[in-house]
């Protein structure tokens, strides 16, 4: 195994062999100066090409210049990427060394050194079977992935012998290595099959507890765009007016397990059509064009952001601890885990999030879902450690 | 000259003189028609038979190539939740891969499990290929795969994008290019500088899902960009975005109009043959029929003859004069891609992977039918004697 002091000679020695640093320096910067509307596209396009005619040695550079990229700048600065080692690839100049030294420093992001391994290993077949093993518990979503596909297909080789002692252990290692929730989701399941039981709602970091408030109106889309009462402060002891003349009042709710191991839409689903009915005609019927909020607390050890993610099928609202940090207005186009994401910043101690839920007009059977479920976790996807702190309600009684 | 050659001849000079009249220039094939003016075309293949080249493609994707200048562009998009994006450019001649380049989705992937982030169809004016994808991430690359601009229109839009996937193609107007972005987010279409990506113009457009792609018309010798919306459509100046005329009536959201003998065909829940007006004037309803319902798929205008092919097979012959149905022929399979009307024939691709091909005219006959076991959702295209059809895991050259 190459070491890592000569990792690093290698980069060194390939990032001031051939480019003037200053120039390529320059060049990045034109290119990460993109803005929004196509603003600086025409320099950057410039300095795109003068930055891939400087060839291979700019590699190091270029992918370092990832780590702090708008988006916008990184999909300019990895098709530069591909474009030089391409080029080099071609010409037998394209060297492994500087590549794998970026692959393994793990203080870059994680997509730059995705794609300095994608590049690697075309020119190091071997690069895989050295360096995955040791990505399982990589900071790079892409590149845990991957080493935990590794993983899955040596478990399924324990599965399909019978050993189910050792089939255990492994896929216990993959589903707390992996973070995709297709991987998680298949861990599980052979976890279950094996007589294992997990519990994926705490896994995934889903929150479970609520205090909800509702319904508040929702007709032609009203309440997405108004400020009810609850967005100006949570107030448990409050009394709202609500939807239709009703008085409103926060609810307990505590989202029950999925009736399956891996049913992931279902972990952690607040269901409000089972704590919200329309009974002006006599009948309990299903609430139609109404709006709620759902509040919980958290505590959390340090200061970290965090993603809070959400499935919905229904128009949404996300805030933390005052701040909204996402909305969408959509239904019934349908749900997923972890579909919306908002980035936020958790306080060491209490934080609040609060979600606003409305459903529509609509009436056709595949749009009468009021529900979300939401998590907190990390950039690639692994639960936050939060502590769900719980609410104390002067009343155990719904809006009248 | 015949009649059809004539229009099409005569489409290139007016809308794009750098292309010749073999290429493939955008979605369906010049001016979106799916007409080629080419000859001598296969019929039928086999593993043994007139399969020129199959290129292993990195990812599925609905969109048809587009061809240019010996080069075939193709998107595709793959990964975890389909969050890599690729152009390719191969060798029409022999399929070899002259470059790729990989883009970051930077808009959500979210979409039906049916269709996929490259489902939108690239343009090329021969010099460049004009890649836009579901996750409204716009590429402009030169035909050696520089990169000359790019945008991040859900960058810019931070709430483009729908939960079912975004389709709609743009479309090239000398040096604009048309971008289609209706969606239940913030809506619009941009006419975008082919140079630099800059808007030239902006119109705002209705919130909801709409895959139709903007249809350029010579209306009375004026160029005109019909863009197509649930219930309504709107002629607009492509230079300048402004609105000429507009036509409200049944227009489907998935299909694309198509344009002849000064008569625009309109699919939907039926089929609209209107007579384009003189300047301001709308259009004038000549017929509709309701039995020409065609799903997912745009008709096709050959030879005087309007074709459709319905989402279960039936493929139609009308009289674009009278809309009366001069006959019907069910073919195999369930229907996603648009009839190619080619070399005095109709070519219709099955999801299933049958491609049944029928004799062009007022007559029916069913000439041929070949089957490869992929599944195809992307609109045949053919140029320069060649046929060529890309499934959800490889691109097919046919040629005799």
């Amino acid at each position: 195994m190459m070491s890592r002091t000569l990792w690093c000679s290698a980069v060194l020695l390939a990032s001031s062999a051939m480019a003037p640093a200053a120039e390529t320096h320059a060049l990045i910067a034109q290119i990460k100066a993109v803005g929004k509307e196509g603003k600086g596209n025409v320099a950057a396009g410039k300095a795109w090409r003068e930055l891939v005619q400087q060839g291979p040695a700019v590699l190091p550079e270029v992918l370092a210049g990832l780590d702090d990229a708008s988006p916008i700048a990184a999909n300019w600065l990895r098709s530069a990427v591909d474009a030089v080692a391409a080029r080099a690839l071609a010409a037998g100049t394209l060297a492994a060394a500087p590549l794998e030294g970026f692959v393994r420093d793990t203080k870059h992001a994680g997509h730059a050194r995705r794609l300095a391994y994608e590049w690697l290993v075309k020119v190091d077949a071997a690069a895989p079977k050295r360096l995955l093993p040791g990505m399982v518990n990589d900071p790079g979503q892409e590149l845990r992935r991957e080493a935990v596909d590794v993983l899955l297909k040596q478990a399924q080789g324990l599965f399909d012998a019978k050993d189910e002692d050792a089939a255990r252990a492994a896929y216990q290692k993959i589903l707390e290595a992996a973070r995709d929730h297709d991987q998680v989701k298949f861990a599980a399941q052979r976890l279950d099959k094996l007589g294992v039981t997990v519990d994926l709602t705490n896994h995934l970091g889903f929150i479970t507890r609520w205090a909800l408030a509702g319904p508040f109106d929702n007709v032609k889309g009203i309440g997405f765009r108004t400020a009810y009462l609850p967005e100006r402060g949570v107030d448990l002891k409050a009394v709202y007016d609500g939807k239709d003349g009703r008085k409103v009042r926060w609810l307990e709710y505590t989202a029950e397990p999925p009736a399956t191991v891996a049913d992931l839409r279902k972990l952690g689903l607040v269901d409000l059509n089972k704590m919200f009915t329309d009974d002006k005609a006599g009948a309990a019927e299903r609430m139609r064009e109404a709006t709620v909020y759902c509040y919980s607390v958290v505590e959390a050890r340090a200061r970290r952001p965090v993603e809070i993610r959400a499935g919905s099928n229904n128009a949404l609202r996300i805030w933390l601890n005052g701040e909204e940090i996402f909305f969408r207005e959509e239904y019934h186009h349908g749900v997923e885990i972890d579909q919306h994401v908002g980035k936020g910043t958790l306080r060491a101690g209490r934080n609040e999030i609060l979600v606003k839920i409305c459903q529509n007009h609509q009436d056709e059977a595949w749009a009468r879902q009021w529900s979300f479920q939401l998590r907190i976790c990390d950039a690639i996807g692994g639960a936050v450690p939060v502590t769900v702190v719980t609410q104390k309600l002067p009343s155990a009684t719904g809006g009248e | 000259m015949n009649k059809q050659l004539a229009v099409s001849t005569a489409f290139l000079l007016f809308f794009a003189p750098i292309l010749a009249a073999a290429d493939v220039p955008q979605f369906r094939g010049t001016g979106g028609a799916g007409v080629a003016d080419e000859k001598n075309l296969p019929t039928q293949w086999s593993d043994q038979e007139n399969i020129r080249w199959k290129v292993a493609l990195p990812g599925r994707g609905l969109s048809n190539p587009v061809i240019a200048d010996g080069r075939a562009y193709v998107t595709a998009a793959s990964g975890f939740e389909q969050k890599r994006l690729h152009v390719l450019c191969l060798d029409v001649k022999t399929g070899k891969q002259l470059w790729e380049r990989q883009f970051w989705a930077t808009g959500t992937t979210l979409c039906n499990p049916k269709t996929n982030m490259a489902a939108p169809t690239p343009a090329t004016d021969g010099e460049r290929v004009y890649a836009l994808f579901a996750t409204a991430d716009l590429v402009c690359l030169d035909k050696h795969g520089d990169l000359v601009w790019y945008r991040s229109l859900a960058g810019d839009h931070p709430t483009i994008g729908n939960n079912v996937g975004m389709a709609a193609s743009p479309t090239l107007w000398k040096d604009i290019l048309i971008v289609p972005m209706e969606n239940v987010g913030e809506s619009f279409v941009a006419g975008i500088d082919a140079n630099t990506g800059a808007n030239r113009w902006r119109v705002e457009r209705p919130r909801g899902i709409n895959w139709t792609t903007p249809l350029v018309i010579d209306n009375g010798g004026k160029a005109e960009v019909i863009l197509s919306t649930p219930g309504r459509f709107t002629a607009h100046n492509p230079a300048t975005g402004k609105e000429v005329w507009r036509w409200d009536g049944e227009c489907g959201s998935a299909p694309s109009p198509v344009a002849g003998d000064g008569m625009l065909f309109v699919p939907g829940g039926k089929l609209t043959a209107l007579k384009l007006g003189n300047g301001a004037a709308s259009p004038e309803v000549v017929w509709q029929n309701n039995k020409l319902a065609t799903g997912y798929t745009s008709p096709t205008f050959y030879r005087g003859l309007v074709y459709t092919v319905s989402g279960r097979g039936v493929v139609s012959c009308t009289d674009p004069a009278t809309g009366k149905v001069l006959w019907s022929e069910r073919v195999d399979g369930t229907f996603s891609a648009s009839p190619l009307a080619a070399d005095g024939k109709i070519y219709v691709a099955s999801e299933e992977g049958v491609v049944s091909v029928l004799q062009a005219g007022r007559e029916a006959r069913i000439l041929a039918t070949s089957s490869l076991p992929e599944t195809f959702l992307a609109s045949p295209v053919a140029s320069d004697g060649a046929l060529f059809l890309r499934s959800d895991k490889h691109l097919y050259c046919m040629r005799k």
